[in-house]
């Protein structure tokens, strides 16, 4: 079984994040594997190794820089991965849609495609929906359970009100995770310096030919979200506090 | 001329509240017709709550398979052909766990731009403001190309009333091409229909909370106050709720009229979930909790204090109405 998983290389969830030249930021924060395609990567090991059979290769559209993440996938036990090279951080979904498409056909034909169901960073919630698209497979998101057999596979998805959807597909199929899918382990120093040795295949993106179509979204403004103050700490005895609270939020704020 | 449209992804179960939001942020850019798109659903009954917010024609969206309610793809395609076949300029829809899966769905077989989960829309200039990095930064964007397509985050816009006459009409998607995605059951959760992301309140407790049991207390505060409950990633690691009620980072994003954290100490991650709600209180024993930081009211004490006369208070309120 062959496992494709889609990794982005995003800024720490707890990094400080610094707006440059109005559509960019300072890119010498930490930077992490994207949550949720570490949820991913996991699921995609654990779905090898029941197989038996299984390879898992981590494909990455970003700078030179996201072969760090990357390693961090690696060292969770996939076995290679394909780093897309661009020279932007934020890339329109369709193109890195696009991108992922053809690094994957260009490497083999992929069994079952895995990856987060939103960056963390530029949160566009749609890449899965459109890498599927432009393979013509079906996709299912916000997974948080995943059953293999055979050529088809039992999901179950997290809809409102905290109910689950269980839906059936045949592979191949895109999975986007979600937090619930699993508990990444962390991995041991023999699992870090394995990771350290395996294949990093580099292309370029100009080397895939994309003809990008009309449609997109672009960035025209990134500004840090104004910081609220702090709170107003109400005084007196609990019951006066709480009292006060109250008449504050029905009279002043008007928000009951 | 623009002609907007609306998705009501839930046709069968009905309008919600915090569809009457996306309805009155999508008016605002509606040049031509105001259309409402209910998906599997009485057009005809949702007629009168549709044209009180301004929408002019009421389209019900269905096709010929009779399983149609458990085909996602199908859904999608009948909505894509129903967009193209009345020319809709732009899409918004509610950024509701349904809402966003269907949304991308059009948007990839439309090759159409998509922006989710967006603060405010414009779709006269192609605008929209979103949260990148997690609320730390806001992001403006622009969408080329036609049809915009846009979901709205649940409570972002206030609802504002624009009466208006509507026109009901059908449209049934002629294909019997089911899709390869069959849905073989829903599994309601025990929590409660209320969905965490599109309460108007929420109550959530923290680590602090100490064990399962102790919601309990939240559920009958929250029960006075008309809230949905929450839990920080603390408290679910620790295995004292389920994931389903995790508000922040990997959790749901939230952005209540008031959101009421006790015993949660304030990490970013958790403010990544819930910084938009418009008022926030702080309960926590800790005076220097960084949560006290970033609110709009605190309250230091302990929350088994604190949140058992809160729920008395505003019950003896609620009596006096």
């Amino acid at each position: 079984m062959r496992i494709y998983v889609c990794v982005k290389h995003v800024p720490d969830t707890a990094a400080k994040i610094t707006v440059v030249g109005g559509t960019g930021f300072a890119e010498t924060c930490k930077f992490i594997v994207n949550p949720y395609d570490e949820y991913a990567v996991e699921e995609a090991v654990r779905l090898a190794q029941k197989v038996g059979q299984g390879e898992v290769i981590v494909v990455t559209v970003g700078k030179e820089a996201a072969a760090a993440s990357m390693r961090a996938a690696l060292a969770l036990g996939a076995q290679r991965g394909i780093l897309v090279k661009t020279d932007s951080q934020f890339l329109d979904s369709r193109t890195t849609s696009l991108a992922l498409k053809k690094a994957i056909e260009r490497d083999g034909a992929p069994d079952i495609i895995l990856t987060g169901k939103q960056s963390v960073d530029s949160e566009g919630m749609q890449t899965p929906y459109r890498l599927a698209q432009t393979l013509g497979m079906p996709v299912v998101s916000d997974v948080v359970k995943l059953t293999v057999d055979g050529r088809n596979a039992v999901i179950e998805r997290e809809i409102e009100g905290g109910g689950r959807e269980v839906v059936e597909v045949g592979l191949p199929c895109v999975i986007g995770a979600t937090r619930g899918l699993n508990e990444p382990h962390y991995p041991k120093l023999p699992e870090i310096l394995q990771a350290k040795k395996k294949e990093i295949k580099l292309i370029p993106i100009a080397e895939l030919g994309l003809s990008p179509g009309p449609s997109c979204t672009e960035i025209v403004k990134l500004e840090a979200t104004p910081e609220r103050g702090p709170a107003r700490i109400l005084e007196g005895s609990t019951r006066e506090k709480v009292e006060q609270l109250v008449s504050l939020l029905m009279e002043t704020e008007k928000v009951l | 001329m623009a002609n907007i449209g609306v998705l009501i992804e839930n046709g069968a179960e009905g309008i919600k509240e915090t569809h009457f939001g996306v309805i009155t942020a999508a008016r605002r850019s509606s040049g031509g017709v105001f259309f409402a798109f209910l998906l599997n659903g009485d057009a005809s009954a949702a007629k009168t709550a549709l044209e009180t917010y301004g929408v002019q024609k009421v389209v019900g969206v269905t096709a010929a398979a009779a399983d149609f309610g458990v085909r996602p793809e199908l859904q999608a395609a009948a909505l894509a052909a129903a967009v193209k076949h009345f020319g809709i300029t732009g899409l918004l829809g509610l950024g509701s766990p349904r809402g966003r899966d269907l949304l991308a769905r059009v948007a990839a077989l439309l090759d159409a731009p998509l922006v989710q989960d967006c603060l405010n829309v414009n779709l006269e200039d192609g605008t929209v403001v979103k949260s990148h990095f997690s609320g730390r930064t806001t992001a403006t964007l622009r969408l080329k190309g036609n049809p915009m397509i846009c979901s709205l985050r649940p409570n972002s816009v206030e609802p504002v009333p624009a009466p208006a006459t509507a026109t009901v009409e059908s449209f049934q998607f002629p294909s019997a091409d089911c899709g390869r995605i069959r849905v073989k059951e829903v599994k309601k959760s025990s929590a409660g229909a209320l969905d965490l992301a599109e309460a108007s309140v929420i109550i959530t407790g923290g680590r602090a909370i100490g064990a399962s049991d102790n919601y309990q207390m939240l559920r009958e505060c929250a029960e006075a106050l008309g809230a949905g409950v929450g839990a920080s990633r603390a408290a679910v690691d620790a295995g004292y709720a389920p994931h389903s009620m995790q508000v922040g980072q990997t959790g749901k994003t939230v952005s209540p009229k008031l959101y009421i954290a006790c015993g949660v100490s304030g990490a970013i991650q958790h403010f990544a979930g819930m910084k938009t709600s418009k008022v926030i209180v702080a309960i926590n024993s800790d005076k220097d909790a960084p949560i006290f930081g970033k609110s709009t009211y605190g309250i230091i004490g302990d929350m088994f204090e604190v949140v058992p006369i809160l729920t008395e208070v505003l019950r003896k309120r609620r009596r006096q109405g």
